[in-house]
């Protein structure tokens, strides 16, 4: 079982770049056909700055740690456990190219279900961009398979 | 694309559907490089099965991408004010995801009208890989 002593831990904040390159990579895994998400000329059209962060990008963003497993490290769980339970994002200020945006995290919440069998932690995320705005917020359930 | 309005969409109305391609090694090895989502058992049939899966399989957060494609195709990003899932089963190697959302409900809040869409995405023999919810922003007219 993990130890419930962990909710209300809080993470050092971290903060990533936006990158144009990143973003068309991006489009191109997904199989993005929206010119507005790699194409710059076709953003600007669309009357954005630059190129936008597509919505669940910022995910991506929070990822751009050291160790972005350092979750697991802490509460001796094997990376091969894990699956992806649940995904919110709410929504306050666009993100674009070029923005710098600063991740702080929090987990709120640990429980069990199945008897132990599986086992959910949840951490939300603020992110703020260079201008000290708060532009989303993230929340993730991580299921941790047990046995 | 042409712009949707508070009024002239209706509660059971569909968003066009997404369909799309097959997921194979490669879609999740250019997604866990292009997410930064480097966890071995999406690209790492030794390591998925020393996890006790038979093989990679695919990242919640591809389909999570894919449905989002749903909603930025009918509507302009900077309308979606929430967006949630809930990864119901695994998506497999060879799983063709089709994205798909019908209004649920219309209100008014502060000045502003929104919509809230249910979302779902299936596999090629329907199995519910994502549920969820989105809720938007839209002019009156």
């Amino acid at each position: 079982m993990i130890d419930r002593s962990h909710i209300g831990r809080e993470f050092g904040i971290h903060t990533a770049d936006i990158e144009k390159g990143r973003l068309r990579f991006f489009a191109k895994a997904t199989g993005e056909t929206n010119p507005v998400y790699f194409d710059e000329e076709a953003a600007k059209a669309a009357g954005h700055r630059t190129l936008p962060a597509p919505p669940t990008f910022l995910f991506s963003m929070d990822m751009e740690v050291p160790d972005p497993f350092e979750i697991l490290k802490i509460m001796d769980i094997d990376l091969g456990k894990i699956l992806h339970g649940t995904q919110e994002f709410m929504y306050h200020k666009p993100v674009y190219a070029g923005d710098t945006i600063s991740f702080k995290s929090e987990v709120t919440d640990i429980f069990d279900k199945k008897g132990g069998a599986l086992e959910f932690i949840v951490k939300k995320t603020s992110a703020t961009n260079q201008k000290n705005e708060l532009v989303a917020e993230m929340s993730r359930t991580i299921v941790v398979r047990n046995g | 694309m042409a712009e949707v309005n508070f009024v002239s969409v209706n509660v059971g109305d569909q968003i066009p559907v997404l369909v799309k391609p097959e997921i194979t090694r490669t879609t999740l090895g250019l997604f866990a490089g292009a997410s930064g989502d480097h966890n071995p058992i999406h690209i790492d049939i030794d390591f998925a099965r020393a996890a006790g899966m038979d093989d990679v399989f695919a990242h919640g957060m591809l389909s999570m991408a894919y449905l989002a494609q749903a909603l930025t195709n009918w509507v302009p990003q900077s309308a979606l004010r929430s967006y949630n899932v809930r990864f119901s089963a695994i998506t497999h190697l060879r799983d063709r995801i089709t994205c798909s959302g019908e209004i649920v409900e219309k209100f008014e809040e502060n000045g502003e009208s929104y919509i809230r869409v249910k979302l779902q995405a299936v596999n090629q023999d329907g199995d519910v890989k994502l549920a969820g919810d989105a809720v938007i922003a839209l002019p009156k007219h």
